[in-house]
């Protein structure tokens, strides 16, 4: 008889314990998502703010076309790829973040075009943006790296496999320039 | 991140009810030597109830407007408006706080909010001159930090509490003091006693005994607690800071401005000043270590943010602390639980459109 109570009892703290564990899962996962959320609203804005740098920029004669039509490309292509997994967005948006330093870069070699007041607040804009997209990308990271340490570790692992919890992703944006290897020149 | 939000939540938790705790224990104890305990717990409650109803209802508008703040809005300070939203994002807070300046030339910063949606940040006219970009987001920060951690909360839980022993215990002395003297005055005196027969009079001065000396013991043992606390919870804000901004030399920097600047707030009081930055009732020359101190020294954060090497997470933040002052730990390991631990701080903003992806 005091068998039978003892594996009641035994069930019902294992049915608790997959309870807490079940729900804390679920939560982690939600914030994981709400976090790719806000990285999503910044990357739009980024997206947004293009065309009329675009455009700004354009109307300088002899600005050199490659370079405004690199950043269109990397634009519409990083768009196009809004709804793909994190890491392929972030060799998209790598690759736009590549093109736009070196429009900066180009920028530098026309004076007017720095002076210009709708390049500069355009550029102020962008500037705000890539920090938002900063901060958005570390809560993303560090909240994917509490979802996977809870899929991953024991005892929690067991509730994850069972219940179909999938690691998540991490967003890691790297330019190309950071790729190629540093060249030191004397 | 969120391991450590929620290991700040149950140590909340715990504190306001270990300072209730001493509160109903002082209530009970001198009711025992007034003849009632149920009455002393009754009247602690009522005392406690009553005050906090009025913090609650106080709240914020209070504060902001007894300081003079100004709200702002993202067309009148932008960079302002700009950094308190990298610092929400950062921070995962829901709700965009309030942001209110306060003009005054003293250098100051301050956070306020009953919960985390209702929350608003201010900042004195002079400190948003002086500081460039990344001290502000190291202020900021610190101040989104004591929001999303409920701090603002919890001072005021506990500065009730605490304002509830001190007032129960003043009466303490004087019902003491009146009992005392009716009971060596006269034999019939009679008291409504749950202990039956002899030896009552014995027990009686013990509990009266015991009742005055909580009633000098527990608003020490209450502050002791407040402050330590506060202090507390300014270097977790610290840490929260250096964690969200991936600088800590920002902070760090802005703090080393703070602490040269000796002009005080002008509405500053003593229930507040948790809330600021930095203590606003330092002066010149004045120990600000001492117990009764809302922050810990300025020159010791300025140096456990600095020593935080190339790291910017909060086992960094740990580490730098052990380091500095030599012992213990300020984090509870359940909140370093799930966290990063190799976090890198990067290098300081440069103003200039640097596409970073």
């Amino acid at each position: 008889m005091l068998a039978l109570w003892i594996i009641l009892a035994i069930i019902v703290i294992l049915l608790l314990f997959f309870w807490g564990g079940y729900n804390a899962l679920v939560k982690l996962r939600n914030q994981v998502k709400n976090a790719w959320a806000q990285i999503d609203v910044q990357l739009n804005r980024r997206h947004d703010l293009i065309p009329n740098l675009i455009e700004t920029v354009r109307g300088y004669k002899d600005f050199e076309r490659s370079t405004l039509e690199a950043v269109t490309a990397a634009r519409n292509q990083a768009q196009a790829g809004a709804s793909a997994n994190p890491a392929e967005r972030a060799k998209l948006e790598g690759a736009l973040g590549g093109a736009l330093s070196r429009l900066m870069a180009v920028v530098e070699a026309y004076p007017d075009l720095k002076a210009n007041q709708s390049f500069l607040a355009l550029q102020t804009q962008l500037a705000e943006t890539e920090n938002k997209i900063s901060s958005s990308r570390q809560v993303y990271n560090d909240t994917v790296l509490g979802l996977n340490n809870k899929i991953q570790m024991f005892p929690s692992n067991i509730v994850a496999s069972i219940a179909g919890f999938k690691a998540a992703e991490l967003f890691k944006v790297e330019t190309p320039e950071e790729k190629e290897p540093v060249q030191v020149k004397f | 991140m969120w391991e450590q939000i929620r290991s700040n939540q149950i140590r909340s938790a715990v504190l306001v009810t270990l300072m209730a705790l001493i509160l109903l224990l002082v209530g009970f104890f001198i009711g025992l030597a007034l003849g009632s305990p149920i009455a002393g717990l009754i009247i602690a409650f009522i005392i406690w109830g009553i005050m906090t109803l009025v913090a609650f209802f106080q709240g914020d508008s209070i504060l902001l407007s007894v300081s003079g703040a100004k709200k702002t809005s993202r067309a009148d300070n932008p960079q302002l408006y700009n950094v308190v939203e990298e610092m929400k994002i950062a921070s995962g807070l829901e709700k965009m706080p309030d942001v209110y300046i306060i003009d005054d030339p003293a250098l100051n910063a301050f956070a306020t909010g009953r919960d985390p949606n209702h929350a608003a940040v201010a900042i004195t006219s002079g400190l948003l001159q002086k500081l460039n970009r990344d001290e502000l987001q190291g202020v900021i920060g610190h101040e989104i930090s004591h929001i999303k951690n409920r701090d603002v909360r919890l001072m005021s839980l506990l500065a009730v509490l605490l304002g509830a022993i001190v007032i129960l215990a003043n009466y303490a002395w004087m019902f003491a003091f009146l009992g005392g003297m009716n009971a060596s005055g006269t034999n019939t005196n009679k008291r409504r006693s749950s202990r039956g027969g002899g030896g009552t009079g014995i027990v009686q001065i013990f509990v009266v005994v015991i009742a005055l000396i909580l009633a000098i013991l527990a608003p020490i043992l209450a502050q002791l607690i407040y402050f330590a606390v506060s202090r507390k919870r300014e270097y977790l804000a610290d840490a929260s800071s250096a964690l969200y901004t991936r600088y800590p030399e920002g902070l760090a920097s802005a703090l080393e401005k703070l602490s040269t600047s000796t002009t005080q707030v002008k509405a500053a009081n003593k229930a507040t000043a948790p809330m600021y930055i930095i203590n606003p009732f330092r002066k010149k020359g004045m120990s600000m270590s001492d117990l009764t101190s809302t922050h810990p020294p300025t020159a010791e954060r300025i140096r456990i943010l600095r020593a935080m090497g190339g790291g910017a997470s909060l086992a960094d933040y740990e580490r730098a602390y052990k380091q500095t002052k030599g012992k213990g730990g300020i984090i509870p390991p359940s909140a370093l639980a799930g966290e990063p631990t190799a976090t890198q701080s990067r290098r300081a903003s440069t103003y200039r459109v640097v596409a970073t992806g």
